[in-house]
């Protein structure tokens, strides 16, 4: 594929491409597929032969031990990797049929089409207003009300009661889960696609875990999904296909099973799976 | 190994099936013994004992509640607790059943037995072996061997039509025996439930082991 071919990120979007994948199960098409994905770190091969699709409007969970790859395949989604000057990635993501590492392809606006929440919740140093305002500006995008943009956005992410009347607040004086949520507001104002989540409730309490995990299956009616969590149950309970990472005989992340999360949890394919799940491994 | 406190559990749970299916087992022996000689004492025994049966079942159902509350099975450890909670209902009506038997003793004893039983205790052996290779099966996660089981109901069935028949007979040729020969008709019945409740224990052997829902050798009754 020539970068003529592959025009800008934003056209293969307003032309509606699909990406043309193995037929998916979850009732929808693959906004997003990994094919044969590898990351080097230096000379380490981190992860490899990494293939699944990501459904549109579904959750994808990514689990599997520490250092297995998870978080490294995840920040391969929004390029978020070509700010680790060692890393070297091989295969194809392809989004809308369009192959993001092709030098075509503008990384800021993959990543302001593929959101991005982190483990720690990082708002701005900046009001709660400017928090969610901020993005829509530097990125350019118009809007005649940007107050009812903020509102909207807030309201999405389940966090505008809390905040209405103190919107001039630091978004630095909520509490972590507000700050999550703050968060997620932020990634939401600038009209993703599909929004990563690292880890997204693992340094939250139990209560703001499941206010987060609530807001996922909101958000996922309007966006496309993927979080990586340490939390089996988790993924259990929020996620439509799970996709369960483990590390071979040389320590390199590879993928072992992509299955409906009803399927892995209960009967998976792979018996590495069902000694990860149950706890048999090591 | 590590959760090993959480394996533990699940095995002490298929020691609960094990303990309780030697119960019923004996139950069944020996409401067919008392029915076959008239023992009015071991047949109130057998009846007795069912609540212990009854207390085994709600224990270990708890027992599975309590894996599933505080260790979030998954997987095959999962269909194993789910398999246990239902084979242990299966097993807890096998016992009454037994009882049942043991009750028709007490209510016929003052009658002779209609004539020496044989296809009845030939009935109840058949399906005791069932159950004690469908609970092999289970401990051994092996679904061939379950789907095997189910094919031996056939037989049992077959003694019960056969008993049937010639209960029939009985009644047919003199209505006084009727009393006798009705209860009989139900003793067979139970035999005949228990085998029935074989097949569904082999059923969730089979789910357990493959995660595949295979519905089994419907009952003629």
């Amino acid at each position: 594929m020539v970068a003529s071919q592959v025009g800008t990120i934003g056209s293969a979007v307003e032309s509606n491409k699909s990406t043309p994948t193995t037929e998916s199960v979850y009732g929808t098409k693959a906004v997003i597929t990994l094919d044969d994905l590898s990351v080097h770190y230096g000379s380490f091969l981190a992860v490899t032969d990494v293939t699944f699709n990501v459904p549109k409007n579904r959750i994808t969970a990514l689990i599997g031990p520490s250092g297995c790859g998870k978080s490294t395949v995840l920040r391969c989604v929004n390029r978020m990797n070509d700010l680790v000057a060692t890393a070297r990635v091989g295969g194809k993501i392809l989004y809308h049929g369009v192959d993001i590492n092709d030098r075509a392809v503008d990384p800021v606006e993959v990543r302001r089409r593929i959101g991005m929440v982190f483990q720690k919740p990082n708002p701005f140093p900046k009001s709660i207003y400017e928090n969610v305002a901020w993005g829509v500006r530097i990125n350019g995008i118009k809007t005649a009300d940007m107050d009812n943009l903020v509102e909207q956005c807030l309201r999405q992410a389940a966090l505008w009661d809390e905040v209405k009347d103190k919107l001039k607040q630091s978004g630095l004086a909520l509490s972590g889960g507000q700050q999550q949520r703050l968060c997620i507001a932020r990634a939401m104002a600038i009209n993703p696609d599909v929004i990563l989540m690292d880890e997204p409730a693992s340094a939250l309490d139990p209560i703001s875990t499941l206010k987060i995990e609530d807001l996922m299956r909101e958000l996922v009616k309007d966006y496309t999904i993927m979080i990586v969590t340490h939390n089996m149950q988790q993924a259990a309970r929020v996620s439509d296909q799970t996709v369960f990472f483990s590390l071979n005989e040389r320590r390199q992340g590879v993928l072992v099973e992509a299955s409906p999360t009803r399927e892995l949890f209960t009967n998976p394919r792979d018996q590495r799976t069902e000694d990860y799940i149950t706890g048999r491994f090591g | 190994m590590t959760r090993e406190a959480y394996l533990h559990q699940i095995q002490g749970l298929r020691d609960d099936v094990v303990a309780m299916s030697s119960m019923v087992d004996k139950a069944i022996a020996r409401s067919i013994e008392a029915l076959r000689t008239q023992d009015i004492d071991l047949a109130r025994e057998v009846k007795n004992a069912d609540q212990e049966i009854n207390a085994i079942r709600w224990r270990t159902e708890e027992r599975a509640l309590l894996v599933i509350a505080t260790q979030a099975p998954m997987a095959g450890d999962l269909r194993t607790i789910s398999a246990a909670i239902h084979i242990v209902t299966e097993l807890e009506r096998m016992g009454d059943h037994a009882a049942g038997n043991a009750k028709i003793v007490l209510e016929t004893s003052n009658e002779p037995l209609l004539k020496p039983l044989v296809d009845l205790p030939r009935m109840s052996e058949l399906a005791r072996a069932m159950l004690t290779d469908s609970i092999t099966a289970f401990i051994n996660e092996d679904a061939a061997a379950a789907r095997a089981i189910v094919k031996r109901d056939d037989a049992v069935d077959d003694l019960y039509n056969q008993i049937y028949r010639e209960l029939l007979t009985f009644m047919m040729g003199d209505p006084t025996t009727i009393n006798r020969a009705t209860r009989l008709l139900w003793a067979a019945h139970n035999i005949e439930r228990i085998a029935d409740r074989v097949t569904n224990i082999c059923e969730r052997v089979v789910f357990a082991a493959t995660g595949q829902i295979e519905e089994m050798g419907a009952s003629n009754y």
